[in-house]
């Protein structure tokens, strides 16, 4: 793993996945709101609403795994010492964050025609409030120690600690009594009929493709900034 | 008295925030880095 602390080596294989990664999450992405919108059929109780599955259920999984990455890179950051680890931390906060917010919109705009209300204080709506005001929080702190030259592990322990909420997050609709339905997909299969299987399925992987070029992208930026101010604090010292 | 919901407008609006949203995020990401590589080559001259 510690391969790939070298951020010479990283560059070498970003450059080409990062394109790589975002036109397939774009065709994945298309493919499946053109099959939500046009052809998967209305279901029996939702009714039209059915299609917002195909963009909610990816946008709140990214919102978890967008806070999931930072936790891991955060670990290796505390742990290892990884030098791109606080990078890819910092990388993910913002697409996480931005998941996150579409996912409780999306969530919304099925709420009021399927439960009659825009919100509901349960505990899964609650929880996934509570991740986004983490994401804000760990975006400001990280921006602080960058702009102001503070320790990496500081944002790298609000990162571990934040984590807390994402197994809340999963097992509050099963803990709670709660307005929000069960799980609909796991480890030991799906509730769902094959014709909203599938298209669920190609959505997730096409925003989660997409999740990981943005996440790339966002890492080189922060990684030419850094290099490019390195040398402009050398120039000005050797002037 | 039942409310009327027309379901279409619903839908339109969650895939018209979505698609603008990752839109967004997707170009605001391409174009600061490649802003950022940009200003790391021109430290390089």
């Amino acid at each position: 793993m510690h391969g790939f602390a070298n951020p010479a080596r990283f560059l070498r294989i970003a450059r080409w996945l990062t394109p790589a990664l975002l036109v397939s999450g774009l065709v994945l992405t298309a493919a499946a709101i053109v099959y939500g919108l046009f052809y998967a059929p209305a279901e029996r109780l939702q009714g039209e609403t059915v299609r917002i599955m195909f963009l909610h259920l990816p946008t709140v999984w990214l919102g978890m795994a967008g806070w999931t990455t930072i936790a891991v890179a955060s670990f290796v950051e505390v742990v290892w010492r990884h030098p791109l680890a606080a990078i890819a931390a910092r990388a993910a906060a913002v697409p996480g964050a931005a998941f996150t917010l579409l996912g409780l919109l999306t969530g919304s705009i099925w709420g009021r025609p399927a439960w009659g209300t825009w919100w509901v204080w349960d505990g899964r709506l609650t929880a996934f409030l509570v991740l986004l005001f983490l994401y804000f929080g760990y975006i400001a702190l990280a921006g602080a120690v960058a702009r102001e030259g503070g320790s990496s592990r500081i944002p790298a322990i609000f990162g571990l600690v934040g984590a807390v909420n994402i197994p809340i997050i999963h097992y509050s609709v099963l803990w709670w009594s709660t307005q929000h339905q069960p799980p609909s997909i796991g480890l030991s299969g799906s509730t769902m009929a094959p014709e909203f299987l599938w298209g669920v399925v190609v959505s997730m992987l096409g925003f989660s493709l997409l999740f990981g070029g943005v996440v790339l992208a966002r890492m080189r930026a922060i990684l030419a900034d850094v290099q490019a101010d390195a040398r402009l604090r050398r120039k000005a010292l050797e002037a | 008295m039942r409310e009327s919901l027309d379901q279409w407008t619903f839908v339109i609006a969650a895939y018209a925030i979505v698609v603008v949203g990752t839109v967004l995020l997707v170009g605001w990401s391409w174009l600061a880095m490649r802003l950022a590589e940009r200003r790391r080559e021109e430290t390089r001259k």
